[in-house]
């Protein structure tokens, strides 16, 4: 009988917890066409194509960065220095590309693998030089990279790119962006490792307990080294598109895109102690900032005033969870 | 058992309440429990629930998990409000009750997990939001004062510390003494301790059971909630059992064997608390040769068998789990060979450990063990995940139907294997990292402290895997702190002491005294000697 009713309460708390989760989703959905309207109304320029087209374009990079950070947030850590390494990897493919003429495709690789190495360097230092928190080594490689980044062309910008180069950032299938493409195939990429592969799985474990996990036969150093390789990698992949965009590398370019990131990636549900979140949620992150930021634009709100917006939404959506939890914990009492 | 007087008298050469001079009379009641009811969504965790508890009493709290012992201490305290029923306690009826007010009338509560800061000192943790201070508006400490209050106060416990040492630095069951020491400084009237000496060694829970005596003697009252009856019978007056929410009885002490109360606790006879069924000794399955850990292990060598129950005894600290981890792969080694089945193996990290067919299942089940947050079937099937995978992909739906399998077999009282496993009992957490080990097929499996925390039904049911594993050839080391357990379920018996094998028994020579001079290191001489 103890334990009909130990699993009956087992089962209702389940119960529980089932549409929870979804409905977080359901919630960070909502929010979206809630804000989305609210930008209609208020302006009627933004349900046009070239707007919505637009945005699609803007939320492209900031959504490729944002897969990375998700990653790193998912095993409970973080990855400040994704703004830095888009920059200095692509600064370092403007400087082989434009300046040197080397073969655009072998400079977007290089792009790309000094973007995965950086990331790498971030892993190692925590699993070989176990710094105590990635807040730390990734904070060091942000200036780092940043300072290198400045020195190579002493702080001035690259542009005039080869077609190549443009080809994912600047063109059209139809009105779509092609890097709107680029971003469905990655994040269906990153759906299929993280909820149907071995190493996905592992991710969440680590995330979840990392003693528990290592224990258990995981490897939980090469499981973070791959996390920050990708997240690495995935601010390179970003910075080709918004090379391509722009047509041009700054040595400051990917300032907003850390703060940005992490604030998609907490506004899609993530926790911060790790082992929870989904990717799905964190593309609807991204395009909820993404709508704010072009929503105040279309208003000519102050640049300035759009930061202090989005901190505040990012506040406020932690808020709301954080209630949200609550009124979930006095229900079950 | 003739003995049990004397050993009470020794271990309490204390006045206890009955021969000390209280100014409470003794029928006189501090906490009255009127029909409290509490309901959670779809269950009823207390279903009208009375009871008394005397002035200075120490009462028993007992019942399976999930019988409602928690959702009490929580209403107690005030973290939980009861849905109906009234709680007097004093004298004065309990309304609205937080936990800060509760500790102002005087509730106190030690929890399984201490709630002391680490980097601060025994008398910073005893004074910890009530420090004294020069003057009166300053805020300037009087030191000297606090330190001589806390000496004073733990030589009214007979308690040897010295109380400027960091708490991070004593043992578990010195934090829980200190834990006491700051509730009796708070002039608590009430202590309610949950579980307090599951993580305690036999030594480390007498010393707690003088303190108590010592409580008790300052005419404080305590709640001792504990799954092992034997400690109840042995330190309370009396005894109150909850099964499913409801009062089953309270009885005095004198009236209640610990048959009695296992019968009132699970509503049925359990015929045997240790199921053990003998097999024959197997092939020899891990040989473990001059193992060194420096500082930790000396010298450990031993062999198990497939088809036996080889059991680690010894006091906490004394090298048992630090040998599980060495052997394992968890801890690193400076010497040793270990040999699987006869074949050498070489173990670098506790992947290499499963790749040998040894499962190690942690003591500490939520830091260790689980990943809480995660559900049944994602725990159980972590363990080398890529071998259910096709072309790099998971199959998920036999991944699915093999942790049902697994989950009935192992009768997991869970609504499904979706479920997390964090919102389980401690029993069903258990066979979660039962499963999940049995998953891996190995063919060694340790078992460090397995039931620790898991009440009586669940226990046995984990004794019955046990014996389930060896009759299919494997070979189960367990590590625990509960002499019955190991003497009950293990065919072999080694001790340890100071990170060293001081001896070994067969289960007919074992007996509670030899083990217990092994533990403490000095097995050679004295035998029957327990004056």
């Amino acid at each position: 009988m103890a334990h009909e009713r130990e699993a009956a309460a087992a089962g209702q708390e389940a119960k529980k917890q089932k549409p929870r989760k979804n409905m977080y989703s359901v919630g960070v959905i909502l929010s979206l066409i809630l804000l989305s309207l609210v930008m209609a109304v208020l302006s009627p320029r933004f349900l046009t194509v070239d707007n919505l087209t637009n945005v699609a374009s803007q939320a492209a990079v900031s959504a490729i960065i944002s897969c990375g950070m998700f990653l790193a947030i998912l095993t409970g850590g973080i990855d400040l220095s994704v703004g830095s390494v888009l920059a200095l990897s692509t600064m370092l493919m403007g400087v082989v590309c434009v300046n040197h003429g080397v073969d655009p495709y072998l400079s977007m690789l290089l792009c790309l693998a000094v973007g995965g190495g950086l990331g790498l360097l971030n892993g190692l230092m925590l699993t070989k030089m176990s710094l105590p928190h990635p807040f730390i080594s990734t904070m060091g490689m942000k200036m780092m990279a940043r300072g290198a980044a400045l020195v190579i062309t002493a702080a001035a910008p690259i542009s005039i790119f080869p077609e190549p180069v443009q080809f994912i950032g600047n063109n059209y299938l139809g009105p779509l962006p092609l890097s709107l493409f680029l971003v469905a195939i990655l994040y269906a990429c990153m759906y299929l490792f993280l909820t149907r592969t071995a190493t996905g799985r592992y991710i969440y474990a680590v995330g979840g307990n990392k003693e528990a996990s290592r224990l258990s036969g995981i490897k939980v150093h090469r499981v973070l080294n791959l996390v920050y390789t990708l997240s690495g990698f995935t601010a390179a992949l970003a910075g080709i598109v918004l090379v391509g965009r722009v047509n041009a590398a700054y040595p400051l370019a990917g300032q907003d895109y850390d703060s940005d990131a992490i604030a998609a990636v907490i506004i899609g549900g993530a926790s911060f102690f790790g082992g929870v979140g989904s990717i799905g949620n964190t593309i609807i992150g991204v395009l909820i900032i993404a709508v704010l930021r072009n929503g105040l634009n279309l208003l000519n709100v102050d640049s300035n005033y759009q930061t202090f917006a989005i901190g505040a939404v990012i506040i406020l959506a932690v808020y709301i969870d954080v209630l949200r939890q609550k009124v979930m914990q006095v229900g079950r009492r | 058992m003739g003995t049990e007087n004397v050993c009470r008298k020794m271990l309490f050469p204390f006045p206890t309440i009955s021969e000390g001079s209280m100014a409470m009379g003794k029928n006189e009641m501090l906490l009255r429990l009127d029909r409290v009811t509490k309901r959670f969504p779809g269950v009823l965790a207390l279903d009208s629930v009375s009871m008394e508890v005397r002035a200075g009493d120490v009462h028993g709290l007992t019942g399976e998990n999930g019988a409602g012992k928690s959702t009490l201490i929580k209403i107690l305290t005030g973290a939980y409000a009861p849905d109906e029923g009234e709680i007097w306690f004093n004298g004065e009826k309990l309304e609205r009750l937080t936990p800060l007010k509760a500790m102002g009338k005087g509730i106190a509560c030690i929890y399984q997990e201490l709630n002391l800061i680490p980097h601060l000192t025994v008398v910073e943790n005893i004074f910890l939001g009530r420090e004294l201070r020069k003057s009166r508006r300053g805020d300037i400490l009087d030191r000297a004062k606090m330190l001589g209050e806390a000496e004073s106060l733990m030589r009214d416990l007979a308690l040897s510390l010295d109380p400027r040492m960091r708490t991070g630095e004593l043992g578990i069951g010195h934090q829980q003494m200190v834990e006491i020491c700051k509730a009796v400084h708070s002039d608590a009237k009430l202590i309610i301790m949950d579980e307090p000496t599951s993580s305690l060694s036999e030594r480390e829970a007498n010393d707690l059971f003088r303190i108590i005596a010592q409580v008790k003697a300052k005419g404080v009252t305590v709640i001792f909630i504990s799954h092992r009856l034997d400690e109840v019978k042995r330190i309370c007056d009396r005894v109150t059992v909850l099964r499913d929410g409801r009062l089953v009885e309270t009885r005095d002490i004198g009236e209640a064997s610990v048959d009695d109360i296992i019968r009132l606790m699970v509503g049925r006879e359990i015929t045997n608390k240790y199921p053990k069924v003998k097999g024959g000794r197997g092939a020899e399955a891990l040989s473990v040769e001059h193992l060194e850990r420096r500082g930790v292990l000396h010298d450990v060598s031993f062999k198990a068998y497939a088809g036996e129950i080889l059991g680690f005894a010894g006091l906490v600290g004394a090298g048992r789990t630090e040998t599980a981890r060495a052997i394992t792969g968890a801890d690193p080694i400076d010497g040793g060979a270990i040999k699987v089945f006869g074949q050498d193996v070489r173990i670098r990290s506790p992947r290499d450990s499963i790749d040998a067919g040894i499962a190690f299942l942690t003591e500490d089940r939520k830091g260790q063990g689980l990943i809480l947050i995660k559900s049944v079937s994602f725990n159980s099937s972590l363990v080398r995940l890529e071998r259910y995978s096709r072309l790099g992909f998971l199959k998920l739906k036999a991944i699915r139907q093999m942790t049902e399998k697994i989950a009935r077999d192992l009768k997991l009282r869970a609504p499904d294997v979706e479920t997390v496993v964090g919102q389980l009992s401690g029993g069903n957490q258990q066979k979660v990292v039962i499963a999940k080990w049995m998953l891996t097929q190995a063919r060694i499996f340790i078992f460090d402290e397995p039931t620790r925390g898991i009440d009586v039904g669940a226990k046995v049911e984990v004794y019955n895997l046990m014996n389930e594993l060896v009759a299919n050839g494997a070979a189960v080391i367990i590590i625990c702190s509960e002499m019955d357990e190991v003497m009950g379920m293990a065919d072999r018996i080694l001790v340890m002491h100071e990170g060293r094998i001081t001896a070994e028994f067969g289960q007919a020579e074992a007996t509670q005294e030899r083990i217990l001079y092994a533990a403490s290191g000095l097995a050679a001489s004295g035998e029957g000697k327990i004056a």
